[in-house]
């Protein structure tokens, strides 16, 4: 395939911005990751954001049945999808109508002119065709992209149905030739998935619609976008989901333990037990149980007999779990819970983007029930976020909340994959002497109780809810002896301290404005405040992945600030924590439309800060 | 594993915590026999783990000494599950109640049951909630009057075999809280079942639902108001003189009363067969009820079929054997990578 036709010119990018957008049913995702992989593979730095709903199958061709995967890829470095494409890629009426407006001005818009029928028209609501009105707004492509993909495959013995669905490849296609992407990977994927007349017919389209694209007279440019520097290493792409699978699995192996995931279907946490579910061969053993609260149930009981217990969820199970997670902090035994957290309340906008959960984590629970809580900032964090967890679960005897998000569940980096041997490997020690065993003596340093588990001799002891004595963990109903055990306890979390590298800041130790952020808005608020200093404005940034206990530097970094701005995509939650903990002056930002931070919001945010007299 | 356990006695699972039951309580029966058959069932004492939720009977871990969990109301089956399943070497029981495993946990109860996982679950029924003070149970029969209904309630009760057996219930038995001899063989056959082994343990509360079962505890009026299940032998209860047997018609149970020295056959008593396929006779013994019919105990329904925990110790030893055992340098590189090199 040549890469360039006689009388076309090539035009160099720094970086560019893509959302493909059709019916739910068009194969947006597909399309998008296929894409992602052959940019990644390209070298370029990428971010993506996938955007769909929350019905499976929404009447085909209105609004709420619109999918949408945007990426975003340059030759520098990126953090986030982009607040605006710069082409839009529309399979039909609605998609376009859902999205045009996100379009930067003048941006390229593609359509399937074959698409825009009287019938489609009315059912994305358009009461007449906008493509005459948008063509003075932006770079119209209109493309006969079923009639195209028809033509590809006419001699080909396959119905019109499967025929048409073929499409996406087409289009796929056609952007390979514009941005230069390689089409190999995507071939090996195609033929590594299907086969006969199914794998031809894609493989066809693929072909001719980066042949179109070579020979149409309607894209007289391709463009480049330069490789990035990026560190040596061997890469691939991963989604947040996918990591924290890996991260559980990794676990397992790292610490010579089996691993026992119980889970409850629900979005968008299901993909982590379908990804585990696949390495049985690891000793994993995954149990999908009957509901949320089974689910961390079956985990807590596997971690008493010894095994590595770990539950994944959502918002809503994530609630239903709490009781049990008292029961774990009071029983003291090892456990991971991992909330990947949606748009709220109750169910919300389950497909969509929010990072509400943190005071849930922390206080969710009745009484004083301290938990430590790790928030993964990227999709590769959440790999090693994971690890983290277990180790602290085990080496504190103490159930640990991992905090996710719905947008670092399924959007994708390129992740520089980690060498095996140079991940931590936490120990694991089983109690054994019956001479010394007291089911809650305590380790000195970490105040730790022994972890004993059945089929052991001489160390039989009964745990459970009810208020535990000291050493013995008979149950007690001493006053003071439960003051002093809800003490111990959230003085063994607070010691996790010591464990938790001090921060580092992005940008001077001291000034004006520092900006604070947690979990997930990593990309867009180090974007924000990286582009604030191009502009000349001071003002720095860190970002916080250990929320409970909080890294031992965060109090004087707070206090070496004038003004800090805490973005959130709740309505106020780590602000309370800095303000109540220590005493600073701080002020949210806050965004709760299920959606990520753009860059520009918070740009004009810290001008805004900066711009102010005096701090409130 | 050891052979200690072979000179073990029932003190050796007896632990060192004061018992918290009211007086007469039926509990205390069943700890005591639970804790006489434990020496026999050749299972190392370290390999026992007692599970339970909340409520009166959801204290008996604490008296076991034995690994035990105490842990959340309705909840114990799943954390049953979750020990099963990571460590099938292990003898696990759960202990619950009407109200704890039928009300709360009916779900986990529910689905435990259908998985079939090799536990054994004893269901203290005495169809009132204790540890709350006496409000009405799932079990409690229409129209009791307690705190909670001072009117009378109005609740349907379930019967929690006929429940088990919906579930599809592998073993299935029902015994008396202060029939020690009955109650340990039942025990035993319970331990030995491979799957979940549901045992509902008739169990008097004497402070908030005194002789609920009275009939069938008194050693003389159980004659003639409990029939005792014995596999291959006709279902026939009764004292001498007054000898009667059950028949069973399209699901349709009718008493039949037996003349002296009557063969109980050939007058159309049925014959109790454990092992039935369907559940439909063992569910028609379930709806047998005071005081029209004997209330009967022993096992209901034996049957084997895989359990879940063998199930998922296979998957994963057939996933090892099938791809070997995993590596986790070849799981981050499978797929699509990339390398970038220096420059």
């Amino acid at each position: 395939m040549s890469r360039k036709a006689p009388g076309k010119t090539v035009q160099q990018l720094e970086s560019v911005a893509i959302r493909f957008t059709g019916d739910s049913g068009d194969g947006m995702q597909l399309t998008g990751t296929k894409f992602t992989e052959s940019t990644a593979i390209a070298g370029n730095e990428l971010s993506t954001l996938p955007d769909y709903p929350a019905e499976i199958r929404a009447p085909i061709g209105t609004l709420a049945g619109v999918s949408g995967f945007q990426i975003h890829f340059s030759s520098k470095s990126v953090r986030t999808p982009a607040d605006h494409p710069d082409v839009l890629v529309a399979f039909n009426p609605a998609a376009l109508r859902a999205n045009i407006d996100d379009v930067r001005p003048t941006g390229m818009v593609i359509v399937n002119s074959d698409s825009f029928t009287a019938k489609s028209l009315k059912r994305a609501g358009y009461a007449e065709d906008p493509r005459p009105a948008l063509r003075d707004r932006y770079a119209m492509v209109e493309i006969p992209l079923t009639r195209l993909n028809r033509e590809a495959l006419k001699d080909l013995d396959i119905n019109m149905r499967d025929a048409d669905r073929c499409k996406n490849f087409f289009a796929l296609g056609l952007m390979y030739w514009l941005y230069h992407r390689p089409v190999e990977s995507t071939e090996r994927w195609l033929e590594s998935r299907f086969k006969g007349s199914v794998l031809e017919a894609n493989l066809r389209v693929l072909r001719a619609g980066y042949a179109f694209g070579e020979t149409t007279e309607i894209l007289p440019v391709s463009y480049i976008v330069p490789k990035a520097k990026i560190q040596p290493g061997v890469y691939r792409n991963i989604t947040g989901n996918k990591a924290l699978a890996w991260g559980i699995v990794a676990a397992g192996e790292l610490m010579q333990t089996d691993v026992f995931l119980g889970a409850y279907p629900i979005t968008p946490a299901s993909e982590v037990l379908h990804e585990v579910a696949r390495y049985r061969h690891f000793g994993v053993k995954t149990f999908q149980a009957e509901d949320e609260i089974a689910a961390i149930c079956a985990a807590i009981g596997a971690s008493f007999a010894g095994e590595l217990g770990v539950t994944t969820t959502s918002g809503p199970g994530f609630v239903l779990k709490q009781e049990a997670l008292g029961l774990a902090v009071m029983a003291e035994l090892p456990l991971v819970v991992i909330d990947i957290q949606r748009a709220g309340p109750s169910t919300g906008m389950p497909t969509k983007i929010e990072q509400a959960d943190l005071l849930l984590a922390l206080y969710g629970r009745n009484s004083d029930s301290p938990i430590p809580v790790i928030a993964a900032m990227s999709p590769g964090d959440c790999f090693h976020t994971v690890i983290e967890a277990f180790a602290w679960a085990v080496k504190y005897m103490t159930p640990v909340i991992v905090l996710s998000n719905g947008h670092l569940a399924n959007s994708s980096e390129p992740w520089r994959i980690p060498d095996v041997d140079t991940l931590p490997r936490p120990k694991v020690g089983y109690w054994s002497d019956p001479e010394t065993f007291l089911p809650y003596a305590r380790d000195p340093e970490t105040l730790a109780r022994p972890w004993a588990i059945p089929g052991t001799p001489g160390l039989e002891h009964r745990i459970g809810g009810l208020a535990k004595e000291q050493g013995t963990g008979n149950v007690s109903y001493d006053p003071r002896n439960n003051e002093d055990m809800i003490r111990l306890r959230a003085e063994k979390v607070a010691r996790i301290a010591a464990d938790i590298p001090p921060i580092e800041i992005d940008g001077p130790g001291s000034g004006e404005l520092l900006v604070v952020g947690w979990g997930g808005t990593f990309g867009a608020i180090t974007a924000a405040v990286e582009a604030a200093r191009q502009n000349g404005k001071a003002v720095s940034s860190i970002h916080l992945r250990h929320l409970n206990p909080f890294p031992k530097n965060l109090g004087s970094i707070l206090r070496s600030f004038d003004k800090i701005l805490v973005p959130e995509l709740n309505e106020g939650q780590l602000v309370r924590l800095l303000r109540t903990e220590f005493l600073v002056p701080a002020i949210g930002m806050n965004k709760v439309r299920g959606q990520p931070f753009l860059i520009e919001e918070l740009l004009a945010r810290i001008d805004e800060m900066l711009s102010e007299e005096t701090s409130p | 594993m050891t052979d200690h356990f072979n000179q073990l006695t029932s003190k050796d699972f007896m632990s060192d915590q004061d018992i918290r039951w009211c007086p007469g309580c039926g509990d205390y029966s069943i700890l005591a026999n639970v804790q006489r058959v434990m020496p026999d069932l050749g299972v190392p004492r370290e390999n026992f783990v007692f599970v339970s939720g909340i409520g009166c009977s959801s204290r008996f871990p604490y008296y076991m000494n034995t690994y035990g969990m105490h842990t959340i109301h309705g909840r114990a089956p799943a954390f049953a599950t979750g020990i099963k399943a990571s460590r099938p070497d292990l003898s696990v029981w759960v202990v619950t109640g009407d109200g704890d495993g039928l009300s709360i946990g009916g779900n986990h109860m529910l689905h435990t049951i259908r998985r079939n996982i090799d536990i054994q679950i004893l269901l203290f029924n005495n169809r009132v909630y204790g540890l709350t003070k006496g409000q009405y149970s799932p079990t409690s029969q229409i129209g009791m009057y307690t705190s909670s209904s001072p009117d009378g309630s109005i609740d349907h009760p379930i019967d929690p075999l006929a429940f088990a057996l919906g579930a599809g219930a592998t073993f299935v038995a029902r015994a008396i809280d202060v029939d020690g001899a009955h109650l340990q063989q039942l025990l035993r056959r319970a331990h030995d079942h491979p799957g979940t082994a549901m045992i509902e343990i008739l169990q008097n509360c004497p402070v908030y639902n005194d002789n609920e079962w009275a009939e069938v505890e008194d050693r003389k009026s159980r004659i003639d108001a409990a029939l005792v299940l014995e596999d291959g032998e006709p279902l026939v209860y009764g004292s001498e003189g007054h000898r009667r047997g059950i028949s069973l018609h399209d699901g349709i149970a009718r008493v039949i009363e037996l003349k002296k020295d009557q063969d109980p056959i050939a007058a159309g008593v049925a014959v109790h067969n454990e092992a039935y396929q369907t559940p439909a006779y063992a569910f028609a013994l379930a709806s047998l009820r005071r005081p029209d019919f004997p209330l009967p105990i022993g096992v209901f329904r034996a049957v084997e079929t895989a359990t879940y925990d063998a199930l998922l110790q296979g998957q994963v030893a057939g996933a090892v054997v099938k791809r070997g055992a995993g590596s986790l340098h070849d799981l981050l590189h499978s797929g699509d990578t990339w390398t970038v090199e220096e420059r």
